[in-house]
């Protein structure tokens, strides 16, 4: 399989990254050690004795801030747009992210303070301190937090270009047979995903019911995945709570849909010794999950990876600032840039097809039993 | 593991499934079912048109096979009717040729006959005629013989000058 070999390569190249960051992490790791409540200061105001460190340091911190969610939209260095701020703390507190000044202030709001550490909001006093743990984890209170982050932002970007891009290509089938416009790039798209991911996997009969599910999965993974190559920072496919979520619709539609032979598959196997029975219910048990819970890793952390493995070798450029080498690591992250290209559609393959494979396990009829 | 648990983030969750669920009846309503109808229509549509192209291409080939059936079946008819002709053809002919041959020899014997009866009527009036003019002769030399030999002998040669058979 052609997708595993890609995967893999997206991973070991990902550890390539990883190891030419491993100096400054560990450098960062020790500070942190030293003086726990200054980590915000020290990120953003990191003071390296050594130049090549702080630019180490730097590409450290954009990498990061580039892939975890925030409560600004940065379009690039400097210039960025806040987002909406929604806390239930004592009533719903809606302001803007403005308030943190990127994380550097304590917002107060109605009478209550809030800072964010690590894209996280916590309640804290007018001072803005923290108490960490022995995991340099805030132990302050967290306020249930619905703002419109940059994810929940692009989310919502993304779910309405799909619904109008969508809902145009439908249009064009009210006066004729024949696509038209976006239409025609689209079509041969779904009649895929319907031919080669949902009939053969699920089966003639019961395939209908989920196209409407794969193919969103399919356009929004991909989509987001596109979306994520360009230079606006958006990692919305390689964030876990996204992966989880789709997965967790994954895994409920699977449970909703098995008929009486798949769970008598999972709790009383037939076709194997009695003694071994409860020994397959357990594992086939643990498998209900880790389905579900592979596709859900398998998505976060390729799109992860290639994002890391990019912006690493772009870093690369900058701590190196060769004119000699520069050139070559732009080559680089090109290459690397059309391969990452190929993963984010082989990814929005894998993660339907191996869903509608679920689907199918799930309605599967055992005629030969 | 850590990492994960704490990259997590409910607020993000809930927005994406209600966003993500919302999305996928919006465009289950607006998109797919419109557009997955319209290909199955389509298809279906194709494959129809394709099957009676086949079908009709049956047809024809049947028809074909018909024609040259009829066909075949016009050429030994004609066939048939020739031979039938050639033969009532050849009985007429042959029958007339009978006929008239049989005409033929009936007036030949009519004609045979008729010369048969005219040569038997013809030798007897002969007969008839030479015996009479045997009495004439007769009758004459008798008349003469009395007066003169030389004389006799003269009228003798007349009469029989005088006849003359017809």
């Amino acid at each position: 399989m052609h997708y595993n070999m890609f995967s893999k390569l997206s991973v070991s190249l990902a550890l390539v990254g990883a190891m030419f960051l491993s100096v400054p992490t560990n450098a960062q790791d020790q500070d942190h050690h030293e003086d726990p409540h200054a980590v915000e200061a020290h990120e953003t105001h990191g003071h390296a004795t050594e130049e090549g460190h702080d630019v180490k340091a730097q590409i450290k911190e954009t990498i990061e801030h580039h892939l975890s969610d925030s409560y600004d939209f940065t379009i690039t260095e400097g210039v960025s747009f806040p987002l909406p701020v929604i806390l239930f703390d004592e009533g719903l507190k809606v302001f803007s992210s403005s308030k943190f000044h990127h994380g550097e202030s304590v917002a107060e709001v109605d009478g209550n303070h809030y800072v964010l550490h690590h894209s996280k909001v916590y309640k804290t006093d007018a001072s803005g301190h923290l108490t960490m743990d022995e995991h340099h984890h805030p132990t302050n209170a967290m306020p249930l937090d619905f703002s419109i982050t940059k994810n929940v932002f692009m989310i919502l970007v993304m779910a309405t270009f799909m619904f109008f891009l969508f809902k145009g290509a439908a249009k064009a089938y009210q006066t004729g047979q024949t696509p038209k416009k976006a239409g025609r790039f689209l079509e041969p798209l779904i009649i895929y995903v319907r031919d080669e991911i949902a009939i053969p996997n699920i089966g003639e009969k019961h395939y209908k019911k989920y196209m409407s599910y794969l193919l969103t999965v399919f356009f929004f993974i991909w989509f987001m995945n596109l979306a994520g190559m360009t230079p606006l920072g958006i990692n919305v496919t390689g964030n876990i709570t996204i992966t989880f979520s789709l997965a967790l619709i994954t895994f409920l539609i699977t449970q909703v849909s098995g008929n009486k032979h798949y769970w008598m598959h999972i709790f009383w196997m037939p076709g194997v010794p009695v003694i071994l029975k409860p020994v397959m219910a357990i594992i086939e048990l643990i498998g209900l999950f880790v389905k579900p819970f592979s596709l859900m890793i398998r998505l976060y952390a390729n799109m992860l990876a290639g994002h890391v493995v990019l912006m690493s070798i772009i870093g690369l450029i900058f701590v190196f600032g060769s004119w000699l080498i520069s050139p070559a690591f732009f080559g680089l992250t090109l290459v690397l840039s059309l391969l990452e290209l190929l993963v984010a559609a082989l990814q929005a393959y894998i993660f339907t097809m191996l869903t509608a494979l679920y689907f199918g396990s799930a309605v599967e009829e055992h005629d030969h039993h | 593991m850590d990492k994960l648990i704490h990259d997590f983030s409910f607020g993000l969750f809930i927005w994406q499934l209600l966003v993500f669920v919302a999305l996928i009846f919006l465009l289950k309503k607006y998109a797919w079912k419109p557009i997955l109808d319209a290909v199955n229509a389509r298809e279906e549509s194709i494959e129809g048109a394709l099957k009676a192209a086949e079908k009709a291409r049956e047809e024809m080939k049947a028809l074909q096979s018909d024609n040259e059936a009829i066909l075949k079946e016009a050429r030994e008819e004609r066939e048939r009717i020739l031979k039938e002709a050639r033969d009532m053809k050849n009985k007429i002919v042959a029958e007339a040729k009978e006929a008239a041959s049989a005409e033929a020899d009936k007036t030949v014997a009519a004609a045979k006959a008729s010369i048969e009866a005219e040569k038997t009527a013809a030798v007897a009036e002969l007969k008839k005629q030479a015996a009479s003019l045997s009495i004439e002769v007769a009758e004459k030399v008798l008349g003469q013989e009395l007066s003169d030999a030389n004389k006799q002998a003269e009228m003798i040669g007349k009469i029989i000058d005088d006849v003359k058979f017809n």
